[in-house]
């Protein structure tokens, strides 16, 4: 079974949405809120499409109501790729 | 009526260039003086196969260098440009927005194609992968109101922000909106306009109109108001301009500014086959009664310089029917850059401001023979230092738009 990782999460939000310079994407960033890290909910809609596309499952768009911080975002991530059994 | 009593228009406090003539406002109004041409070979993507292949980009422009890292994969190459250009004209003004109330700083800005790369890379997504491949950001990158909505955001800036879509006509409509604006209150608008459209699918967009030049010389498809004329070459980029009460600006301190928007008008033209007049006589008149100037007062003329003959002659007719015959110098430095769209007539006022204020009228480089009809002054061979204290900026957009802005020399009465 795939688990999806705090690292992932960041390679991707690099890849994706960009990161401003002096936001520290490798730091402790685990529980920081996505808004103070600088990414709206289209950041986070973003990763969600993209976690799609790696791992074939179906994120509904509400789930970002879910993801307010990369650590929840990768526990939400989590439980949906084992109940999709991926 | 005193001079106490003359309502002095708003004033352009700070400019911020992005354009094939170079990043900078310097580094710009060098080129032009120069005559040093923008437009070379289209590179950002091959362009062998298309009856175009010669544009105005921006040399040596980086994303990475000029704008937070968030926001260059959120937005298009043309929001890129405008991000950057609008940082310098806040720079140049003197301006830190965190000092002024949020509420009473507008964005105002000029687009004529939206972000049309960004889109054309989604869309391949699209038809290659399928709609969960197109990313989150086409949902705002591609609008028109893209880069005002980015400034507006990056700037903590929430007055009334807009856009404009009147083709090459645009950045001078902005700067009227950006004036109507100050007169009900803003402090400071973020004003101008910088498409980027040089894409396949940008390009073959623009064909459409048939007004583009496929002679395959970049020093001699694009000859406004010159027997020779065969249409124009496209650019991409322009200028962003701060527009601030005169006021508001001296209670700032920040001086008089480049110049003070002293008029302006727009008019759409009849459709095609009617008998009524184009409007751009008319419209050039009234910007001059609007800013309170007779033609002889008018020293220096930007004109649009379509490059398509017909219209060339069309605007040298309007010009010779206000002004006489070659009685005031018409300048169209546009040639180095290729028309720009959204940003053209943007990058014109920037130009203009600069010439008043250097008391210089840049030449066109390009134009040697004048196309009969064209009876008019065209500055050539090289800049005349003739001390031009008042200029007239006109501007047409592709489906009827018409539009003249008259700049005074700040200082100047």
């Amino acid at each position: 079974m795939s688990e999806f990782t705090l690292s992932e999460l960041k390679e991707i939000m690099s890849a994706s949405a960009g990161v401003d310079e002096g936001v520290e994407l490798d730091g402790d960033i685990a529980d920081v809120a996505f808004a103070d890290l600088g990414y709206d909910s289209l950041a986070v809609l973003e990763l969600c499409g993209q976690v799609e596309r790696r791992y074939g499952v179906s994120i509904s768009d509400d789930a970002v109501a879910e993801m307010p911080t990369p650590a929840k975002a990768v526990e939400y991530v989590n439980a949906l790729l084992a109940k999709a059994g991926v | 009526m005193s001079t106490s009593d003359v309502v002095t228009g708003p004033v352009v406090t700070g400019i911020g260039v992005c354009a094939p003539t170079g990043i900078g406002v310097e580094t710009h109004w060098q080129a032009v003086l120069a005559g040093k041409s923008g437009i070379g070979r289209i590179e950002r993507f091959d362009p062998a196969r298309y009856p175009v292949r010669y544009a105005g980009q921006v040399p040596g422009f980086s994303a990475q260098d000029r704008i937070p890292g968030r926001l260059i994969p959120q937005t298009d190459h043309g929001t890129h440009l405008g991000l950057a250009a609008a940082a310098s004209a806040l720079a140049d003004a003197g301006v830190d927005p965190a000092d002024l109330p949020e509420y009473e700083m507008a964005v105002v800005t000029s687009s004529s194609s939206g972000g049309t790369e960004f889109g054309q890379h989604e869309m391949e997504r699209l038809y290659r992968h399928g709609p969960s491949w197109v990313g989150a950001y086409q949902s705002i990158a591609w609008f028109y109101a893209a880069t005002t909505g980015q400034i507006s955001i990056r700037h903590g800036m929430r007055g009334p922000c807009g856009v404009m879509c009147c083709e090459q006509a645009g950045g001078l409509d902005v700067l009227g909106q950006a004036r109507r604006l100050v007169r009900l209150g803003a402090r400071l608008v973020v004003s101008g306009g910088t498409d980027a459209s040089l894409c396949p699918y940008g390009l073959v967009a623009q064909l459409s109109n048939r007004r583009l030049s496929t002679v395959d010389d970049p020093a001699r498809a694009y000859l406004p108001f010159d027997v020779e004329a065969s249409g124009y070459l496209p650019g991409e980029g322009g200028a962003m301009l701060i527009v601030e009460s005169a006021d508001g600006a001296r209670d700032r301190g920040a001086g008089q500014g480049y110049g003070v928007i002293a008029g302006y008008a727009a008019g759409f033209d009849p459709p095609p086959g009617s008998s009524r007049p184009p409007a751009l006589r008319r419209t050039i008149e009234r910007a001059l009664a609007d800013a309170g100037v007779t033609p002889s007062d008018v020293d220096v003329v930007f004109a649009d310089a379509s490059g398509v003959p017909e219209d060339d002659v069309i605007e040298a007719r309007a010009l010779v029917e206000t002004f006489g015959p070659g009685s005031v110098p018409v300048t169209a430095p546009k040639t180095l850059t290729g028309r720009l769209y959204g940003g053209g007539a943007a990058l014109d006022v920037a130009t203009a401001l600069l010439a008043l204020r250097h008391g210089v009228i840049p030449h066109t480089v390009g134009p040697t023979r004048l196309a009969p009809g064209c009876d008019i002054d065209l500055v050539s061979g090289e800049p005349r230092n003739t001390g031009p204290r008042t200029a007239l900026v006109v501007a047409r957009g592709h489906g009827g738009f018409n539009a003249a802005l008259v700049l005074r020399r700040s200082g100047s009465d």
